[in-house]
């Protein structure tokens, strides 16, 4: 029988809302207690100690975007490397996207996913399907099959799905195994060639531009959709106010709507992509101040509920091209939480707000068990030390690919240590 | 020309746009240009002021006119010249533009000259090669030699570029040459139209320094330059305009609209020339054409920038930006 005692921390449990000093005690794997009287029956014996003065203990992140080059692409990233790096980030479990070679629409798939994941990762794994057959965009694939082998999820990762019938039918059949279809909405033939935000400085560039519309056209779609089916539907990663917007419409209409913002979209902006630095070309697109303030506004409310790394490993051969060759994507499960304390340093968005939107939220939308301190929950948490400076260095980077958009980026909070399931997967240097 | 210091040396290691170089810059490679129009007219034209040095032309874009006045320039004034033509090199076989770029770095060229489709191409090699790179268009971001020989042609036709009002007109939102120029010209404080359908405009045109007309009447109406742009093929056929013949009809430049801009107007073209889609034969033929003189002037600015780059009072230094 294994205890540890994590005393005098801030301990922030959005699930119960809960804000306060305390202790954490976790014995066998799972939360005992947590928070100001934890300590009411007295510290278990033979348990091991951990003061935690001057730290937070918040429960592990759950990242509901991730990609990983494995199978397919374990040159830039490995289910393993990967788990490295989300440890290193607090971040205890991962939603994987299905978009790798193969693409992950059979069940034979999810469990290779899930067995890879079993042997080789420190954190939890949790593989989303595709919602067609090869991303094709026609045929559904099996929904309900994929759910029972651990599919948390389905979504086409980077692509949409273009036709509105097989939309439709999607929501309508995922309704009935209480599945969740999350989509990235993008209007390919309106955004056709764009690399960057539309606007004045893709202009400059001589940037072909992705208009907002090319977002929101589909989303209205898929909102309406959504409406008609009563199917769950979460707008994986929305960058303009005038989705939130839509988003909150169809909220208030009754629809089974959730929405989620990628980092990047919180934390930069399209002036980022400076003289063509392909590093910043991410989907969606940086797009301007306003639509920045935006989305950390909409995380602020509430109208957007979670936050996603969307990291995507690249490698040289993806990246170091120009600008408009280069495949879009950033890393970021090391940089997730460091990267949203600063809405917490500046006073754009409370702790315990941000932390939903980091843990709780998404592992409710998506059935995981995890997101919250709450006795008898798996001992899945970070301890934090929300005001340590760090510098981010490509030399530390735990993913195999190194193209974050925070190269030599000045961060507020570190993560010290990361549990799960009561085990240390990770403590700091 | 002869003597390297008789103009004050170039403050830049690359030319990768106009966006770069202040006014002073500006007026400083018309002026040695200038120079190198009267070499370029003498029956000698061979100088020695690059010898020893070596120019590659890496185009990824096929471009007989540009090229030519690249290689031409370069061995009037007396480098050795050598032509990458992408045709039949390694990048038909896959190899990147930086694996191409620090190939030809290891040779130690002084001075690289390129033409790339995508925005952004001179640039990413300019970080990553050791010598002075020449951007001669990258995708439809600048095009700054263009702008350079353009600026010199309307400056010996009108004794000046102040106060000019300069009509760009076509398509705008593919065009490097436009962007260049109109950066350019804004700099040296011209007055700038656009006229063009509105699906040919980038995204914000009317914050980037220029008044924008959708009719050549109104777009032409007291020019005192106009300046035509390519409108590629492919993209005349239902995707940006209708047809060759309605886009001829409201924005090709013919007798008819022409008369709008003032009697001394001239008109220019970077060529290559559709005739009959953006411009008429009688008027690329014309009195007010000057688009032969722009050809002549383009080897002339190449010149005096791949000389104003290899100034040796910078170059020996091993400075410069």
């Amino acid at each position: 029988m294994s205890v540890i005692v994590f005393e005098r921390a801030r301990i922030v449990d959005p699930a119960r809302g809960i804000d306060e000093t305390g202790t954490v005690i976790v014995r066998d794997g799972l939360i005992e207690a947590a928070g100001s009287s934890a300590l009411n029956q007295g510290r278990p014996e033979g348990a091991e100690i951990v003061d935690c003065t001057g730290l937070t203990i918040v429960p592990g992140l759950v990242d509901a975007h991730v990609h990983v080059g494995e199978p397919g692409a374990e040159h830039r990233e490995t289910i393993a490397s990967a788990s490295l790096a989300a440890a290193a980030g607090g971040v205890t479990s991962i939603v994987t996207m299905p978009d790798t070679d193969p693409v992950i629409d059979d069940v034979a798939l999810v469990e290779f996913v899930l067995r890879s994941a079993r042997d080789t990762a420190l954190v939890r794994v949790h593989p989303a399907a595709a919602i067609t057959k090869g991303l094709a965009g026609h045929e559904m694939t099996e929904f309900a099959l994929l759910k029972g082998a651990g599919a948390v999820a389905l979504t086409e990762g980077r692509r949409s799905v273009a036709n509105s019938l097989v939309m439709r039918r999607a929501l309508t059949y995922a309704r009935d195994f209480g599945a969740v279809i999350a989509h990235e909405t993008q209007d390919a033939d309106l955004a056709s060639f764009g690399v960057m935000n539309e606007g004045l400085f893709a202009s400059w560039l001589g940037l072909p531009g992705i208009p907002r519309e090319a977002e929101t056209i589909m989303l209205d779609r898929d909102l309406s959709l959504a409406r008609l089916t009563g199917g769950a539907y979460h707008a994986a990663k929305i960058s303009t106010a005038i989705a939130v917007d839509a988003v909150a419409r169809a909220r208030n209409d009754g629809a089974d709507v959730t929405a989620g913002v990628s980092i990047n979209n919180l934390a930069l902006n399209e002036m980022d992509v400076g003289e063509y630095r392909t590093f910043f070309r991410v989907s969606p697109p940086l797009r301007a101040e306003e639509d920045r303030l935006a989305m950390v506004e909409a995380l602020k409310s509430g109208a957007v509920d979670i936050i996603v790394s969307s990291h995507d490993p690249q490698d040289v051969d993806t990246k170091r091209l120009p600008f408009s060759e280069a495949a879009p994507g950033a890393i970021g499960l090391e940089t997730l939480l460091a990267a949203a304390l600063r809405l917490y340093h500046n006073g754009d968005v409370p702790l315990l707000r941000l932390i939903e939107a980091l843990s709780t939220a998404p592992a409710r939308r998506f059935g995981l068990e995890a997101g919250t301190l709450a006795p008898g929950a798996p001992a899945d948490l970070a301890v934090v030390d929300l005001e340590a400076p760090w510098v981010v260095r490509e030399e530390t980077i735990r993913s195999r690919s190194k193209n974050t958009c925070f190269e030599g980026a000045l961060m507020q909070g570190r993560v010290l240590q990361t549990l799960v399931a009561g085990r240390t997967v990770f403590v700091a240097e | 020309m002869t003597d390297p210091t008789a103009f004050p040396p170039f403050p830049h290691r690359h030319l990768l746009g106009i966006g770069a170089l202040s006014p002073q810059d500006i007026e400083l490679l018309l002026d040695r240009a200038e120079a190198a129009v009267a070499i370029s007219r003498r029956p000698d034209k061979k100088m020695s002021t690059l010898r020893g040095r070596t120019q590659i032309n890496l185009f990824y874009e096929s471009s007989t006119r540009t090229q030519s006045s690249f290689e031409l320039a370069g061995k009037r004034l007396g480098a050795d010249v050598m032509n990458m033509s992408v045709a039949s090199s390694a990048v038909k076989k896959g190899e990147t533009l930086m694996d191409t770029a620090m190939t030809l770095n290891a040779m130690h060229p002084d001075i690289l000259v390129i033409r790339h489709s995508s925005a952004g191409a001179a640039a990413l090699l300019a970080q990553k090669v050791g010598c002075s790179v020449v951007n001669a268009g990258d995708g439809a971001h600048e095009h700054p030699t263009q702008a350079l020989l353009d600026a010199l042609t309307i400056r010996r036709a009108k004794g000046r570029i102040a106060r000019l009002v300069v009509a760009i007109c076509g398509d705008v939102l593919h065009s490097r040459v436009a962007r260049s120029n109109i950066i350019l010209l804004n700099a040296l404080g011209a007055q700038v139209r656009v006229v063009a359908p509105s699906t040919l405009l980038p995204a914000g045109i009317e914050k980037m320094g220029v008044e924008r007309f959708s009719r050549m009447e109104d777009g032409l109406k007291g020019a005192d330059v106009v300046m035509m742009l390519r409108l590629q093929r492919e993209r005349m056929a239902g995707a940006f305009v209708p047809s060759i013949r309605e886009y001829f009809r409201h924005f090709g430049l013919d007798a008819a609209k022409l008369s709008a801009a003032k009697e001394d107007a001239i008109v220019m073209h970077p060529g290559p020339m559709n005739r009959g889609v953006e411009i008429a034969s009688e008027i690329a033929d014309g009195p007010h054409s000057l688009i032969q003189e722009q050809v002549e002037m383009g080897v002339a600015v190449r010149m005096a920038v791949m000389e104003a780059l290899l100034d040796p009072r910078r170059t020996e230094e091993g400075g410069g930006q």
